[in-house]
């Protein structure tokens, strides 16, 4: 039997070494269900680790899908470490995405300089909005984030079902549920002509840079961590916690609304009724495999936007299912929560003795 | 409407309701155990596939739903063991088994996609069938809505009336007091914690065998989550959680009804209905204090590490 021992200080090792340990471990379950399945290990390692990775043009693909699970992941970790469980941030994302459609078709024949930035200004409004429902409901009522957030993103989706359906569907578009192509003037420019790697990845490396100071160097950061550390201590140091829950939901919804309106005005172009592959959530994968720190959100960002590009490779060449992705985020997830423990127990063979064996009856084998 | 009409209404709004009863009255057992398991939508949907799976294979319904309730077991040992045994973030831990869950089970149900089943038989009670309305209403069914109408009586039974379900509250409430008095507090939560997946798994089979015989992937649709929020609905009290459960049947089933009586309203306003009218009972019930405080699992959330 091994039991676990408290730390008397957790292990500056594990904290770096435990998300390490998850990528291995979930890549060799990845070959062990590659084998379960009956496709080629060999095979299926190439196409799902290495062809994302092979040329300049899949690089850069590797950027496009990586732009929105820092933006994300990054917020969230903010939020996460404030204490303050937003798990809608689809659901923000979606909204955003809509918010600054109508803007681009709205203004269709306009070709302008400042439409733009009116719709990223307008995803910014749409995912803040669309996050201030569960802030105000948690800060007046104290209903639970976790639940109202994961609800309004199924309210988000059907709305945004509704809208590509109805209000918002191309007039020319033979009934298809799809807006118009957004014209250049609502397009996101490009950072590397020939590859669709727009500049929301250079937006997702400033929002890192400006978190990582915002939360190191600035009072506010400052108060945020105390509010999750220790909320009664923030309380009495004047940190209320109702602030956290605005300043955590609003930021997050914004930065995600911004994520969904670089989705449809860079990569996509127009709005569908499936703009993220659960970029959302994943996201929530890549603020704790990022150590809830922008740096380490950043690295886990561009891990989880490869396991993408490896689905997607992985569906096109041996035809499996693109769920294969979330199978391999979950694994990564479940072994990382596992390997944390190590960072403030360690395990050590129990020693029976007749005197303390009966003490320590609740031992973990 | 005629009597008829009303009875057939009723009727859908059992059946609705059966997955929620399921989910919700095993995650209540769960949280009584002082643990918060987000995970209910990724064991529903482990319980839905492996459910039909195997009642596909053999063609023998029943047999499907023993597999589901193993799935979702299955998975909720998972959960035990990055909370219980690693000390992991039950919410972490909970969204982890959800997305996981979601994934594999979108995986391994590939090849399940677009086959019919013919679903599972009903088992009318004999005499009391026959009794005009109430027969129809409670005694025509399959064998999973007489199991919700006997399981939340049998828990509420078991959480106040016997010896067990008092150390599980204890348990719940205040884990180093149980502790002290020498109650083996992990292997309590253990027991909750798979119950409540066995419960999940079987709501998950219900869906794929009984309420819409087939697999889709994602088929819980959220519901996972709103028997999440019926267990704060019901501020921990079996009762109350049937009640819940049966309303957000009613509230799932106005879709239909809506679009038979002709209403103008996209389908999609409608479908929202559910998750909007959770978000609703969450802060009505939120705001009561009091019934919250005096209801919760006081260790809900917390790890458990034995301070001696």
């Amino acid at each position: 039997m091994m039991r676990l021992y408290k730390r008397s200080q957790p292990s500056k090792f594990w904290i770096y070494a435990a998300p390490l340990l998850a990528v291995v471990l979930t890549f060799l379950s990845g070959l062990l269900l590659f084998a379960l399945v009956g496709v080629s290990v060999p095979d299926a390692v190439y196409a799902f680790f290495v062809e994302p990775l092979s040329d300049r043009y899949a690089l850069a693909e590797l950027g496009v899908k990586a732009a929105p699970l820092i933006m994300i992941g990054v917020a969230l970790s903010v939020g996460f470490r404030a204490g303050v469980w937003n798990i809608g941030a689809e659901g923000q994302l979606i909204v955003g995405a809509i918010a600054g459609s109508a803007v681009a078709l709205k203004f269709y024949e306009v070709d302008a300089i400042w439409v733009l930035p009116l719709m990223c200004a307008a995803g910014v409004a749409g995912g803040m909005f669309w996050a201030a429902i569960p802030a105000l409901l948690r800060s007046v009522t104290n209903a639970s984030e976790i639940l109202t957030s994961l609800m309004l993103t199924y309210v988000a989706a059907l709305l945004l079902s509704y809208m590509v359906h109805g209000p918002m569907r191309d007039p020319d578009g033979f009934n298809f549920p799809e807006s118009r192509l957004f014209h250049d003037a609502a397009t996101l420019p490009l950072l590397l002509d020939g590859t669709r790697l727009h500049v929301g990845f250079a937006a997702a490396l400033i929002i890192v840079l400006v978190v990582w100071i915002f939360m190191s160097r600035t009072m506010a950061g400052f108060s945020l961590l105390v509010a999750g550390a220790a909320p009664r201590a923030g309380v009495f140091a004047g940190f209320g916690k109702h602030r956290a829950v605005w300043f955590s939901l609003l930021f997050a919804g914004g930065v995600a609304g911004l994520a969904g309106l670089f989705e449809v005005a860079g990569p996509i172009g127009q709005l569908l009724p499936g703009i993220s592959p659960g970029y959302g959530f994943s996201a929530i994968i890549v603020a704790f495999v990022g150590r809830l720190h922008p740096v380490g959100a950043m690295f886990a960002g561009l891990l989880l936007a490869w396991s993408y590009l490896g689905g997607e490779a992985a569906q096109i060449s041996l035809n499996l299912p693109v769920a294969v992705t979330n199978v391999f985020q979950g694994l990564l997830l479940f072994y990382l929560l596992a390997a944390d423990v190590l960072i403030l127990y360690r395990f050590t063979p129990e020693v029976v003795t007749p005197a303390s064996g009966s003490l320590n009856t609740d031992t973990v084998s | 409407m005629t009597s008829d009409a009303w009875v057939l209404t009723a009727l859908t709004i059992i059946t609705a309701a059966t997955p929620l009863v399921y989910a919700a009255i095993g995650e209540l057992v769960v949280e009584k155990s002082g643990v918060l398991n987000l995970g209910v939508e990724g064991m529903m949907l482990a319980g839905a596939v492996a459910s039909f799976a195997v009642a596909h294979v053999t063609g023998l319904g029943y047999l499907g739903a023993l597999a589901g309730a193993v799935a979702g077991t299955t998975l909720a040992a998972l959960f035990a063991l990055l909370t219980l045994g690693f000390q992991a973030s039950q919410v972490a831990a909970g969204l982890s088994l959800t997305i996981f869950g979601t994934g594999l089970t979108a995986l391994l149900g590939q090849p399940l996609v677009g086959i019919a089943f013919k679903g599972v038989p009903e088992f009318a009670i004999p005499v009391l069938a026959e009794v005009p309305v109430i027969g129809q209403l409670f005694f025509r069914h399959d064998l999973f809505v007489y199991g919700s109408f006997i399981l939340v009586p049998a828990v509420a039974w078991f959480l106040y009336r016997t010896n067990a379900g008092l150390t599980l509250r204890a348990v719940g409430d205040s884990h180093d007091a149980a502790h002290a008095l020498g109650i083996q507090v992990l292997r309590w939560r253990l027991a909750a914690i798979l119950f409540g997946g066995c419960c999940a798994g079987i709501a998950g089979s219900y869906l794929a065998l009984s309420y819409s015989p087939m697999w889709v992937e994602n088929m819980t649709a959220g519901r996972g989550w709103i028997a999440l929020a019926l267990v704060v609905f019901a501020t921990w009290r079996p009762g109350r959680l049937l009640l819940g459960a049966y309303l957000f049947g009613a509230i799932s089933i106005l879709q239909l009804h809506g679009q038979a009586v002709g209403l103008e309203i996209p389908s999609q306003f409608m479908s929202m209905l559910p998750y909007l009218a959770t978000i609703i009972v969450l802060v009505l019930t939120s705001m009561d204090r009091g019934k919250i405080s005096l209801h919760a699992p006081r260790c809900i959330g917390q790890p458990f590490y034995p301070a001696s």
